[in-house]
């Protein structure tokens, strides 16, 4: 098998005079590539040093090196399809995140979504800290047509989350989709807070919160890791959703978080409007990864 | 690997303990920790890639103290030169003598603009002016009810229109209200967008000229990876922006896009944000933000050490 793909590029070497020695220059400049998705320094270097590997010294084009990267980074990426729980009768889905990530946004998107698959979605306003979040997620809520629970500024989030829970198993809801405030992993009372509301929904109902979907911004380096590691360790997620992923940042963070944590990405927002949500899918992803 | 850089780095210069100069061949491996630290700390490829090769021309052929260890010699370098990079210091808003001084709050989505609005009237109340707040982001939902929740916590007025689409309209409104009043300083928060959105770009560019702001701050999130330099070159080619202020680092972010704003805008880095609270602007301190993106400080300590004992020697 090996020794016939080497016959074969070698081969196809002979017909292409355009191809790239593979030298220390050429792969500074596959290095740099690889970087600028956010990768990180040690996936880069390992994706790197295996090109340099095989192909050393012999000639091939960038674009090819990186088609098979790009084929590396899929098998990486492939995970076992992961749909949203929503077993639960409400189901019960925490956001979690922090500051700015696009959570509240996230929530609109993905009710809509659910909304179109004909669920009944009941929105819970837990972040009841930050100037005028709850009447953001209440003109969300209005553009989705279903019901929000809200608290008044200062409130205990728990108690919100509590109210959704209620308001979803009264109003025979499908899905219960609770808001939090913006935090940073190393807020420990914040994170602590977090767990209080996996306590108060999970009494409320048998195995809630049914999902904890941790959003991250695309744009974010290598502190994505640090994120995915203090929410999962604090709120026991279950699921990414990679926000933002429609400007010039590639997200390539999820590839070292994909390989430290049990964590499948399951959406990825496009945008600001209701319909910028999609399943993620690694293959695209990774095609657009290393795309100019 | 390493437990940490400083044991890396100190590996990496063992033959070398306590002898002669920094030569290309000898430096080789510690430029290389170097280089990885930066990445980590997520300063963009390219910047790294010009930063490593200023330090590497001022540590060539530089002897080491015979008190000071290589590593320590080449790490002290490197934090003096992030430093001069990231300096000179220029903390203060700059107000003009007669009529009203207008900033503009720019960034990516979800950066901090807004609460940021708020920090920075909280410092103008705190030198006993009184600012007005614009709410020009016309597309997040309840932007405008957040300023107005942020101006009602800080008792300065908000000015808003409910049915205005056009923020540039909004914003020379807004400006010429609050001159009327008598206003100092006028503070204008506009929408988050993308670089790369062109027509959102333009609107902003559009603000620029017909309103004309004496002060552009670029509002970066310190968590922000490699995609640093293009969004603010992107920003700073449409506006000219005049300072920038950083933001979330109350975690445990390094910062490094700090360095990739600073070199692509070349303009002052004005402020950082550690923190949701109004009080939670700081003056910004190239020394600890070079700390902070090394992560080296015990070797940089070590080594100013054995400097100072060196100069007192002499
Ligand atoms: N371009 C783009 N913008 C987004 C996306 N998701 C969210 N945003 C924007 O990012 C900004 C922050 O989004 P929010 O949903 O308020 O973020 P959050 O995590 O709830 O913020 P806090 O509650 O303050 O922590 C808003 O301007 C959103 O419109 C996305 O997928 N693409
Ligand atoms: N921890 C921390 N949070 C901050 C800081 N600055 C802003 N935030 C939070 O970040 C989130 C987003 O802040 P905003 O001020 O709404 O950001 P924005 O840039 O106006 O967002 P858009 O208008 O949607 O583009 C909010 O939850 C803020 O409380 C900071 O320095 N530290
Ligand atoms: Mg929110
Ligand atoms: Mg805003």
């Amino acid at each position: 098998e090996k020794t016939r793909r080497a016959l074969n590029t070698d081969i196809r070497d002979l017909f292409k005079d355009e191809g790239r020695l593979v030298d220390d220059e050429f792969l500074g400049e596959l290095f740099a590539k690889l970087i600028r998705t956010d990768m990180g320094a040690g996936p880069a270097e390992e994706l790197r040093d295996d090109v340099a590997k095989r192909f050393r010294g012999r000639k091939v084009g960038l674009d090819e090196v990186l088609e098979s990267i790009t084929a590396q980074t899929q098998a990486m990426l492939r995970q076992d399809a992961a749909p949203l729980n929503l077993a639960g009768k409400p189901s019960v889905i925490l956001v979690v995140g922090v500051n700015g990530s696009g959570k509240t946004t996230s929530i609109g998107k993905l009710s809509h979504y659910l909304t179109s698959h004909g669920k009944k979605i009941v929105l819970g306003a837990g972040d009841t800290f930050r100037a005028a979040a709850v009447e953001q997620l209440t003109i969300w809520s209005q553009r989705i047509g279903c019901d929000i629970v809200t608290g008044k500024q200062g409130a205990d989030p728990a108690s919100v989350a509590f109210q959704t829970v209620d308001k979803a198993i009264e109003t025979g809801a499908d899905v219960a989709i609770i808001d939090t405030a913006g935090r940073l992993q190393t807020q420990s009372n914040l994170m602590q807070e977090l767990d209080k509301i996996r306590r108060v929904v999970g009494k409320k109902v048998e195995d809630a919160p049914h999902e904890v979907l941790l959003v991250l911004d695309a744009t974010a380096g290598q502190n994505a890791i640090s994120q995915a590691k203090g929410f999962s360790d604090a709120a026991g997620c279950t699921g990414i959703i990679l926000a933002k992923l429609d400007g010039s940042a590639r997200g390539g963070v999820i590839l070292p978080i994909r390989r430290q944590f049990e964590l499948p990405v399951k959406f990825v927002g496009l945008g600001e409007s209701i319909e910028d949500i999609a399943e993620f899918d690694a293959d695209s992803f990774a095609t657009a990864l290393f795309a100019d | 690997m390493f437990d940490s850089l400083s044991d890396g780095l100190q590996s990496a210069f063992k033959s070398l303990r306590g002898k002669g100069k920094l030569t290309e061949g000898n430096m080789r491996e510690g430029l290389e920790i170097v280089q990885r630290s930066l990445l980590e700390a997520d300063v963009s490829y390219p910047v790294v890639q010009e930063f490593m090769g200023h330090v590497s021309e001022r540590a060539l052929g530089k002897k080491v103290l015979l008190s000071l260890r290589p590593e320590q010699e080449l790490v002290r370098i490197v934090h003096d030169e992030l430093v001069s990079i990231l300096g000179p210091v220029d903390p203060s808003i700059h107000l003009k003598k007669d009529g009203a001084t207008i900033i503009m709050l720019c960034g990516l989505q979800g950066s901090g603009k807004t609460t940021t609005c708020g920090k920075l009237a909280q410092l103008l109340i705190e030198q006993k002016i009184k600012p007005t707040l614009v709410a020009a982001d016309l597309q997040r939902p309840a932007a405008i009810e957040q300023l107005k929740v942020i101006g009602e916590q800080l008792g300065v007025p908000v000015y808003s229109e409910t049915d205005n689409k056009n923020p540039v309209q909004v914003c020379k409104n807004g400006v010429a209200k609050a001159e009327a009043e008598g206003s100092r300083v006028v503070i204008l928060d506009t929408a988050g967008r993308l670089a790369i959105d062109e027509e959102l770009m333009a609107e902003l560019a559009r603000i620029d000229k017909k309103v004309g702001p004496d002060q552009v701050y670029l509002v970066v999130d310190g968590m922000t990876g490699q995609d640093a330099v293009n969004s603010a070159d992107a920003f700073n080619k449409s506006l000219e922006l005049d300072g920038v202020v950083m933001t979330k680092l109350d975690g445990d972010a390094r910062g490094g896009a700090l360095l990739s704003v600073k070199h692509v805008t070349g303009v002052p880095i004005k402020f950082i944000g550690t923190g949701e609270h109004f009080d939670a602007l700081e003056p910004f301190r190239p020394e600890g933000m070079a700390g902070r993106i090394l992560q080296m400080g015990d070797i940089v300590a070590a080594a100013a050490e054995a400097h100072r004992i060196v100069d007192e020697k002499e």
